[in-house]
């Protein structure tokens, strides 16, 4: 996945790697700004100066998903629009985090109907919900402060396609005596 | 204007029931879908109407009535600054009628919608194609017998 995968495999100085690589992650969230509705408007209010989403490190919006790790879904989600939706969501580098934004994206919403899906959590994985129709900006740096405490939390051997050779001492010492 | 094109209109299709009616000061004028072409194309060419404008072209599904689906037609003359609207009936055992997008081009789209919605075929739409749902869909959603929520399991999803 990223550094601190290859450096588990030799043993070396990996928790502190994890954590310093955490600590980054978590302060450089770089968001996909998927906005189909009118929650895009607060979302775009989110990075202005009066709410100023740089002062969590997130003010890099990129209209890229393989330069993102934090897709945030804002506005109603048809199901047609949930192929396009993952399309960009699985173009994303692991690790990835999702914001449902709106009442919209988590349950519908108002959009009691056949055409729009009750929930994107149908086919993303969720992390947060931010709830509001739409929610202000400052709702979505709540949910944008709630992601960067999951992810402060996360350990590599947390993401499901990491090599699950954890932290073992011994191998550690070895390898530094070799050394 | 109301009264001349009362007048242009019973002059030049003696043969045609014309049914007028008033809407929010808008007139609405009911006829048989078999002259609609014609009376289209009159309506956009004769000197003094000029409809040169076809807004919207939509539907109303009625349910229990005889004829089942009106479908309606909004056009505006730029010259006149005068709004027009046509309805027409159509039954449900013969849901067809005549497309006008070989008068005004800007009924394509709006036909192609009133198909998918509804069901209705447009004779002689040049791409007579669904506009919103998925194309092997089954089903007209604004059609009264559909239900809100749909019909599980016909829309799919990505996998999770």
């Amino acid at each position: 996945m990223g550094l601190e995968s290859k450096l588990i495999n030799d043993g070396f100085f990996t928790t502190t790697v994890d954590a310093l690589a955490a600590w980054a992650r978590e302060n450089s969230v770089w968001p996909m700004p998927m906005g189909i509705s009118c929650c895009a408007i607060e979302m775009m209010a989110s990075g202005d100066p009066k709410y100023d989403i740089s002062r969590f490190g997130s003010e890099v919006m990129r209209f890229t998903p393989r330069q993102c790790d934090l897709m945030i879904v804002a506005g109603t989600v048809t199901y047609k629009m949930a192929h396009v939706v993952k399309k960009i969501f699985d173009q994303m580098p692991e690790p990835k985090w999702v914001i449902a934004m709106g009442a919209c994206t988590s349950t519908g919403g108002m959009y009691r109907s056949y055409n729009v899906v009750q929930g994107i959590d149908q086919f993303l994985p969720v992390d947060v919900y931010a709830a509001g129709c739409p929610p202000r900006p400052e709702n979505l740096l709540n949910a944008l402060i709630q992601i960067q405490e999951k992810i402060g939390k996360t350990r590599v051997k947390d993401f499901p396609d990491s090599p699950q050779v954890g932290f073992d001492t011994k191998q550690t010492e070895l390898s530094l005596s070799k050394n | 204007m109301k009264e001349l094109l009362k007048e242009k209109l019973a002059k030049q299709f003696t043969t045609v029931q014309f049914e007028f009616s008033e809407q929010v000061d808008e007139l609405t004028v009911k006829l048989d879908k078999s002259a609609l072409l014609n009376v289209c194309s009159f309506l956009k060419d004769e000197e003094g109407l000029k409809f040169n404008l076809c807004e919207d072209v939509t539907a109303i599904d009625w349910a229990t009535r005889k004829n089942r689906f009106t479908v309606v037609y909004h056009i505006f003359s730029m010259e006149n600054k005068f709004r027009l609207c046509l309805k027409v009936d159509v039954d449900e055992s013969e849901c067809s009628v005549e497309s006008v997008s070989s008068i005004w081009k800007a009924a394509n789209w709006a036909e192609r919608e009133a198909y998918d919605m509804f069901g209705i075929t447009f004779l002689h739409h040049p791409d007579l194609r669904r506009m919103y749902m998925s194309e092997d869909f089954e089903y007209h959603p604004l059609r009264k017998e559909f239900p809100l929520m749909g019909i599980p399991g016909t829309l799919p999803l990505p996998k999770k």
